[in-house]
């Protein structure tokens, strides 16, 4: 669906072969390239275009070497801008508190459970820790169930009440039975919901309230389209969230929601989710993600 | 607003209103094409006239394209039972529309089996047969781990025994790029026809209304695995305005036929045409 980007910019550069510098004239084509090749990759509109707009800034009047094309170049200025917007270097998980508190929030279906999972097993594996699983989605049928399915996979404790319906008094809870059992990490793993939904959003701040969280992690599909700025910035707003998670990263979406969530409340991509399984999880890099939104 | 021409200003604030709603690049020039021969015919047309005319483009396009408005959660009479496979990427929301179908579908006096068939995500059986619980509706299942195709040959099976009018069966989420899983749905579907030789009558594919332009990708492979022919689009009660579907149905001349609002029982409507394209130009 995507042409590289490079070739479209090479192509809207014939014209200038043989030219000096970067001119006015024949930068507005390639920002509109540009500009296009992100929209189709899912940055949001206003963020797409402002980015296009700062890449034709500092091609402007840059040298066009002999060795390199035109296209090149651009492409060039472009992925840097893009990785340096997307965070420079990965930003490790926030494991201070005994014990650690980890609060998972996002939309209904993002991947929170399945991250919940993931991401005690890679503490438990890759850092030594000995982390526990609360599982405080007292909506979704069988929410609960799946949590527990996934800390058996993984030999990770899930603590849960079904008697109790209330997300605060299960959250609190299961921090006491980790404490009272030595463990060093909680994952709390919440329900999905809409920006929108007042009551819902009402009740992730009052978990956050009553639990203080060392790590607030909102859980993205990196699938998602322009909403992205929209639930991005809702979340942020109520939860001041530490960091992003990009899931089903293993499918073929650019992912330009990246750009966009990064643009509208500049926290750090923490992690990205690359499967199903309980071992499919990465820590972030900007310069790949760069390349992705780009079709490189 | 405050102009009375239609003028490259509104077109450029019109390209932002359906870029924005996720209608793509390629579908907003599509449109504003339209728009533009459109102003170019009927002269003096103003920003007043603009709505009206934009949303009957729209609402025709959609039309050229089999998305006829549904009024109400029927199934053809003479297919009996009725199977129904639903599929599509993880986490758009299939089983819980497969809950909410089977809800509307029992109101309107038929009897719905469902087949759990996504024997792999953790507790999907269960999740599915806690809606089977609350529509009241029985759920086939052989557990988890097992072979999703033997387990929609049973639900058939059954549904043929009990004489049902309508069978759903459930699949597991897949990304489209998974040849091996994409490949797994046509299997489904070739061990149905033993018992059925034209089921599934209905291959409904789920799209998350926050997908963005992926969602093209996803239509696209699950149509080439199995056929899809009909849509469903989800979570319409956030902010997300689902324009996605108006360039696929388009090129892949699929009707959408239910969109889902909530995560409640009642929540799922039939498709219709002019609210969905009016949404796309109110509030948000
Ligand atoms: N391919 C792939 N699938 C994933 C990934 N992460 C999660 N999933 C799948 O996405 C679906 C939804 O995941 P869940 O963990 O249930 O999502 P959730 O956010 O907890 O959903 P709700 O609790 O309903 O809001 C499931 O089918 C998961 O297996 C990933 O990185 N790659
Ligand atoms: N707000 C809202 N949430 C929805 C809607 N439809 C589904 N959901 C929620 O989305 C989440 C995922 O729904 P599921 O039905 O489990 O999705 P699925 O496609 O079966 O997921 P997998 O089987 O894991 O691939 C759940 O939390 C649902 O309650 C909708 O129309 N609106
Ligand atoms: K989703
Ligand atoms: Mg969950
Ligand atoms: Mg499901």
């Amino acid at each position: 669906m995507f042409d590289n980007l490079s070739d479209k910019l090479d192509r809207a550069f014939k014209v200038l072969k043989g030219q000096g510098q970067i001119s006015e004239v024949n930068v507005a084509e390639t920002s509109k390239e540009i500009r296009r090749a992100l929209l189709d990759a899912d940055v949001n509109y206003k963020i797409a275009k402002n980015f296009a707009d700062s890449v034709k800034e500092k091609a402007l009047g840059q040298d066009v070497l002999t060795s390199v094309s035109p296209g090149q170049l651009f492409t060039k200025i472009t992925h840097d801008e893009l990785a340096s917007l997307m965070g420079g270097e990965s930003t490790d998980i926030n494991l201070k508190g005994s014990p650690a508190v980890i609060l998972i929030a996002g939309l209904q279906g993002s991947g929170k459970t399945t991250f919940s999972g993931k991401l005690s097993n890679y503490l438990k594996k890759k850092k030594g820790k000995n982390p526990m699983l609360v599982a405080a989605d007292v909506y979704r049928p069988a929410a609960i169930d799946q949590l527990h399915v996934l800390g058996e996979q993984i030999n990770i404790e899930v603590y849960s009440d079904k008697e109790n319906k209330n997300p605060v008094e299960i959250a609190k809870a299961g921090i006491t039975h980790a404490k009272s059992k030595g463990f060093d990490v909680v994952i709390i793993d919440t329900a999905g919901r809409l920006a929108v939904d007042e009551q819902m959003m009402n009740e992730i701040a009052a978990v956050k309230q009553a639990i203080n969280p060392s790590e607030i992690l909102f859980v993205v599909d990196s699938m998602t389209g322009q909403d992205a700025v929209n639930t991005a910035k809702a979340f942020n707003d109520r939860l001041d969230f530490d960091g992003v998670v990009l899931t089903k990263l293993d499918g073929d979406t650019r992912g330009g929601a990246a750009l966009s969530i990064r643009s509208v409340v500049d926290k750090p991509i923490k992690f990205v989710g690359t499967g199903e399984k309980m071992e499919a999880l990465d820590v972030f890099y900007p310069k790949r993600m760069a390349d992705r939104i780009l079709g490189m | 607003v405050g102009k009375s021409k239609v003028d490259d200003e509104v077109l450029d604030n019109l390209e932002e209103i359906l870029v924005t709603s996720d209608v793509g690049v390629d579908t907003t020039l599509k449109i504003i094409g339209r728009i533009e021969e459109r102003v170019a015919r009927d002269k003096f047309v103003n920003t007043s006239e603009l709505n009206a005319i934009l949303n009957e483009e729209i609402v025709a396009l959609l039309a050229e394209n089999n998305t006829e408005d549904y009024t109400q959660f029927s199934i053809p009479k003479d297919k009996k039972p009725y199977v129904i496979m639903v599929v599509g990427v993880n986490g758009v929301g299939k089983t819980t529309t497969i809950g909410k179908l089977a809800y509307q579908l029992k109101q309107s006096g038929h009897k719905v089996i469902l087949g759990a068939a996504d024997t792999f995500r953790a507790a999907a059986v269960d999740q599915l047969k806690i809606w089977g619980e609350r529509v009241d509706v029985p759920v086939v299942t052989q557990g988890m781990g097992a072979d999703p195709a033997s387990v929609a040959f049973d639900a058939l099976q059954s549904a043929i025994g009990q004489d049902a009018d309508v069978v759903i069966i459930d699949t597991a989420g897949r990304l489209h790029n998974k040849i091996n899983l994409m490949n797994e749905l046509s299997k489904i579907k070739r061990v149905m026809q033993k018992l059925i030789p034209d089921a599934p009558h209905e291959i409904l594919l789920v799209l998350d209304a926050s997908t963005g332009q992926n969602a093209f990708e996803q239509a696209k492979q699950f149509t080439l695995a199995t056929e899809v022919n009909a849509l469903a689009l989800t979570k319409l009660d956030g902010t997300a305005k689902g324009g996605v579907v108006i360039g696929i149905s388009d090129q892949f001349k699929i009707p959408v036929k239910y969109i889902g609002v909530g995560e409640g029982i009642e929540h799922l409507q039939v498709f219709n045409r002019k609210e969905f394209v009016g949404s796309l130009f109110s509030e948000r």
